[in-house]
């Protein structure tokens, strides 16, 4: 049963949580604070969010994973824990492959629509813009310091210089896998403790 | 079967390299999709994202349905999402059930805020191409400059965004449609 629930919990999240993957927290902490359920505690959510964000693959689907196995370990450890990371992640993807399908559908018709054209004319260096924006947050956190109430109190000199570095190799060396640059970041980070 | 298959690792190797929320996925995107398999083309990717955007679920997950269906119908759009949340599932196990006070550990720390650096600048050669493509004119810089002052200062919702971008390429594509029918008129008298 709970294992239904929980698909059903993380269906919902999926459904619901519009933008990405940071648009789930907010259903996830409704989980958490959850009496019927007791599935995970708000502190283990920010674990979670940590974790989800030190992993590989999409922030949501980590979490999905993250939940869902903590909600199935209680019921008898991690042989069940393993299957509810799994049902929790098939949940939160269900309602965009259903959606993103019609759509497609819809997109496939439309795509020679002269006034669809138009509106992508506009839409795309919005989009571009909203990277930005998005990328200018974690921008912020990775070259900035930080005092306790999020203000920028001073400047990471090292995470600057390997900023500017990393940048003009990624401009030169297109050609190389984005992994390359990562491990390089990785090992940077490593190194000068940053 | 094979393109399945294809589909399904290419969204595998995706999902397994790719660190941060669904912004920090456009290089790999770029590089597996559109260089590699040429299933796609920079522009068709920005135009999921837009859909992405103001639709339910992940970003990374709605671009491999879009992705999967486009090539394969249906079933297409399901290998590629599993592809996706394939590595998520497995690593994050591992993480749950072996290691305790991961996110904790100092040498992921300093790993990690590496990787923010490097994935910084990833994004941040991959926009600059991005916007050389698709800032043809005024309008366009405009509406470049005002999604991302609305959303990063005065955070407003991506959603309106894109709506706000649509009506005012249609407006304005309307509108030249209009002069150069006019004009065109006025060379024929």
């Amino acid at each position: 049963m709970t294992f239904l629930y929980l698909f059903l919990e993380f269906f919902k999240t999926g459904l619901f949580s519009v933008g990405g993957g940071l648009a789930t927290i907010p259903f996830l902490q409704e989980l958490a604070v959850n009496e019927n359920y007791g599935w995970f505690s708000l502190d283990q959510l920010s674990d979670m969010i940590a974790v989800s964000e030190s992993t590989p693959g999409p922030i949501g689907v980590n979490m999905a994973t993250y939940a869902g196995y903590n909600a199935g370990f209680q019921i008898s450890g991690i042989g069940t824990g393993i299957l509810g990371g799994i049902v929790a992640t098939l949940g939160i993807v269900c309602p965009a492959i259903i959606i993103i399908c019609i759509i497609s559908k819809f997109l496939e018709k439309f795509r020679d629509n002269k006034f669809v054209n138009y509106a992508f004319y506009g839409i795309r260096p919005a989009v571009a813009g909203l990277i930005t924006g998005a990328m200018a947050s974690v921008f912020v956190s990775a070259v900035f310091i930080l005092g306790e109430t999020g203000a920028i109190s001073g400047v990471n000199l090292v995470a600057s210089a390997a900023f500017v570095v990393l940048t003009a190799l990624c401009a030169i060396f297109k050609k190389l896998h984005p992994i390359v640059f990562i491990a390089l970041g990785a090992l940077v980070g490593i190194i000068f403790g940053l | 079967m094979k393109l399945l298959f294809q589909l399904f690792f290419a969204f595998f190797r995706i999902g397994a390299l790719t660190f941060g929320g669904g912004y920090a996925m456009l290089p790999m995107f770029k590089k597996e999709l559109v260089e590699k398999h040429g299933w796609c083309t920079e522009e068709d990717i920005l135009d999921y994202y837009a859909i992405a955007q103001c639709t339910p679920g992940v970003i990374a997950v709605n671009t491999a349905s879009f992705i999967g269906f486009k090539k394969k119908g249906v079933v297409g759009a399901i290998f590629s999402t599993l592809g996706v949340v394939a590595p998520s599932i497995l690593i994050i196990t591992v993480i749950a059930a072996f290691i305790n006070h991961f996110a904790d550990n100092q040498y992921v720390a300093h790993a990690f805020a590496g990787i923010r650096v490097a994935v910084c600048a990833l994004v941040s050669v991959t926009i600059f191409g991005l916007l050389k493509k698709n800032v043809k004119d005024i309008l366009t810089a405009l509406l470049a400059i005002a999604a991302f002052v609305v959303t990063y200062f005065f955070g407003l919702s991506p959603i309106i965004a894109v709506f706000v971008a649509a009506t005012a390429g249609i407006i304005a594509s309307v509108i030249r449609e209009k002069n150069r029918n006019s004009a065109e008129k006025e060379g024929k008298k």
